[in-house]
């Protein structure tokens, strides 16, 4: 089976972002360390056991970005991909381009099964693979904690998370399965894995290769602003009675939520 | 031109190693450090991400990779935990005679194994009699025609109570003294081998050290590693490729110590203030944090020489870069300490620890004294 994972390289979970001085984006230049989004490492590992139980096929991660997320197709590889293919685009992309891209580029290789986080931990927007499947034309399923590939391959059961409970899904092939954290324990890179990575040549495709060039971002980021810096904490002083009389008072006067 | 870039594959070598060290090392390390036993399943994990048995040459199937490697990876493995290092650490060293000195067939059978699954090895040089001066061991192995009947003891084997195989140095005749020694590969099953008790030790708790006895163990002659008389060649050349992994791991545990200290100072108010603002506790760090640096940087050094075939700087750099990282470490941890107060003295902070653990990168595999001993012996010959 020809299984896809859509990769997104994000900023890792330490930095500290900084706003630019006109509010329009992040300092990109100042982020030391680039990691592949999380949900994705967890769409990978389920790229790579779907192979593994299906005892056959290739996977093939693929990212779209500036030349830095070469680094997390490599990672990709080293966790066992077969194949990359680096879409090159500059920053400034928004999920539009990026989504017409990576579609386009899927539809050249025709896979089966597309894996994908269900969402990037940067801008949180929970969007590319729901466009992705929409421009290739098929279905897809997101907030998945199982997948159960048919025998027949023709077809998948995906057990979805909702609030409280399960859904479970059926699907016929291709299609696009968007995971969440819980669906399994992604492996690390191995050594001999990256060796291995190190040989291993990533496609590059640019914009215009897809056939694409005219499109335009349809979204433009118009201000970012951090969360409002946290008050400091009061620790109350005295007896316990009189500690308890302050803290009631200050829930009803200043927090007001009694 | 010099360069001190890690290539692409070594950067994502450390990047793998830290998050190995982050999801499997750091949860379970006080854990381990408490209870003293031997962590199996953070072991199996390494040797399943194949930090394990690296130097193993390409033709036997393994990775082939150096000592530079090797010192990323401990430089890591350190700042997670150096007793479960110092396990992985000695597998290195217990294999390092027979692929420095074996023939092609004894790698293929005795290290082949290694490969196929996560097994252990030791590196059994010091006597209770011999310590620093190793050459005057005792344990001997007399010629019995087709094989070698092995007697004596050993001390303070790291891994003796989990390995399948230990790295003898034994002597066919003591009055040769370091010319008499040789080097044999001794199945950890064979009859007549006694474990000593785990000892219970300051720091570094998680690696298992016994002593071993042999009583009239039968060693195939197949499986003696280089020439009768050569041992003492084969244990100092070993020792040459992993001093400085040895010494990169105390440099591992001193960045941790720093990156707590940092992170403390700034929690940590007194007088109104983080105590990072003190220019007392300012220039601790800074000092501490330039030592960590100079470590790696000879640490570096060492194993590149090494890799590029210098041996004989590679020696030099080697102690260099033990000597300094191990004394440094100490004195990094001792700061550290010192910075968290006397929060610091209790094991609910991790600075103790590491100042248990990294004394004995002080000690083991030549204390700090043979390092300046082999390092003067240099820079005084002729
Ligand atoms: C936890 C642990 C694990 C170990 N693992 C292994 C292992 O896996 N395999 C193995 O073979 N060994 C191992 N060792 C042994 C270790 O390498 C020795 O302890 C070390 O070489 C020192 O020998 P010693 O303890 O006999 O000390 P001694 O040699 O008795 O030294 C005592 C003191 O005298 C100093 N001294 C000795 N000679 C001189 C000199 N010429 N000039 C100046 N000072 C000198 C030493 O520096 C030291 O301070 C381990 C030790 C420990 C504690």
């Amino acid at each position: 089976m020809n299984i896809f994972v859509l990769v997104k390289q994000v900023p890792d979970t330490e930095t500290k972002i900084r706003v630019n001085a006109s509010s329009s984006g992040i300092e990109a230049k100042e982020i030391a360390k680039w990691i592949v989004n999380p949900y994705d490492e967890h769409a990978i590992e389920e790229a790579l056991k779907t192979k593994e139980k299906l005892k056959e096929g290739t996977v093939t991660a693929i990212a779209v970005g500036p030349d830095r997320v070469v680094e997390a197709l490599r990672t990709a590889l080293a966790m066992g991909c077969d194949n990359a293919i680096h879409i090159k685009a500059d920053e400034s992309i928004d999920t539009y381009v990026a989504a017409k891209a990576l579609a386009a580029a899927c539809k050249k290789e025709s896979p089966q099964l597309i894996f994908a986080g269900k969402q990037a931990i940067d801008d949180d927007q929970a969007a590319t693979f729901g466009y992705v499947a929409e421009y290739l034309d098929i279905p897809s399923v997101s907030v998945v904690v199982k997948v159960d590939v048919a025998t027949d391959k023709k077809s998948l059961r995906a057990v979805r998370e909702v609030e409280g409970g399960t859904h479970t899904v059926e699907t016929s092939l291709p299609a696009l399965i968007a995971v969440n954290q819980g669906i399994n324990n992604p492996r690390y890179a191995s050594l001999p894995g990256i060796m291995k990575a190190k040989k291993k040549e990533i496609k590059a495709h640019t914009l215009a290769d897809l056939g694409l060039g005219s499109e335009t971002a349809l979204t433009k980021d118009s201000a970012f602003a951090l969360p409002p810096p946290r008050k400091a904490c009061v620790i109350l002083q005295g007896e316990v009675p009189a500690q308890v009389k302050e803290l009631v008072k200050r829930l009803r006067e200043e927090a007001k939520v009694i | 031109m010099i360069s001190f870039q890690l290539t692409p594959e070594q950067q994502a070598l450390k990047e793998m190693v830290a998050k190995y060290v982050q999801g499997e090392v750091l949860p379970v390390a006080a854990k381990y450090d408490e209870s003293s036993e031997f962590p199996h399943e953070v072991i199996h994990k390494a040797w399943e991400i194949g930090i394990m048995n690296i130097a193993v040459p390409q033709k036997f199937g393994g990775l082939g990779l150096g000592v530079l490697d090797d010192v990323i990876i401990n430089e890591e493995l350190g700042a997670g935990c150096l007793g479960i290092g110092t396990s992985i650490a000695v597998n290195t060293l217990g294999l390092y005679p027979i692929l420095l000195f074996g023939t092609d067939e004894q790698i293929q059978r005795l290290v082949g194994p290694f490969l196929e699954k996560p097994l252990l090895a030791s590196f059994c040089l010091t006597e209770p009699g011999a310590g620093s001066d190793a050459a005057s061991l005792t344990t001997t192995a007399k010629d019995m025609g087709d094989h070698y009947l092995l007697n004596g003891s050993k001390m303070w084997i790291t891994n003796a109570g989990h390995a399948s195989l230990y790295s003898v140095f034994c002597t066919t005749d003591k009055a040769l003294k370091g010319k008499g020694i040789c080097c044999l590969a001794v199945d950890a099953k064979s009859p007549g081998i006694t474990l000593g008790r785990h000892e219970n030790k300051l720091g570094q708790r998680a690696s298992d050290t016994r002593a071993i006895t042999f009583e009239n163990v039968k060693v195939p002659k197949e499986n003696l590693i280089g020439k009768v008389g050569e041992g003492f060649k084969v244990a100092l050349k070993t020792l040459d490729r992993t001093r400085a992994s040895i010494a990169a791991s105390a440099v591992g545990a001193a960045r941790a110590a720093l990156q707590h200290s940092i992170r403390y100072s700034k929690e940590r108010k007194q007088f109104n203030q983080p105590i990072s603002q003190f220019q007392a506790i300012q220039f601790m760090l800074a000092d501490m944090a330039t030592k960590v640096e100079a470590g790696r940087a000879l640490c570096y050094r060492a194993g590149s020489l090494i890799d590029e075939g210098f041996d004989e700087d590679g020696n030099l750099a080697s102690a260099h870069a033990k000597r300094f990282s191990a004394d440094m470490a100490m004195e990094v941890a001792t700061d550290a300490v010192q910075i968290f107060g006397g929060y610091g003295y209790t094991k609910d902070y991790p600075v103790e620890k590491i100042m248990r653990d990294v004394k004995l990168v002080q000690i083991y595999e030549g204390t700090s004294q043979i390092q300046r001993v082999v390092i003067a012996r240099n820079i005084l010959k002729d």
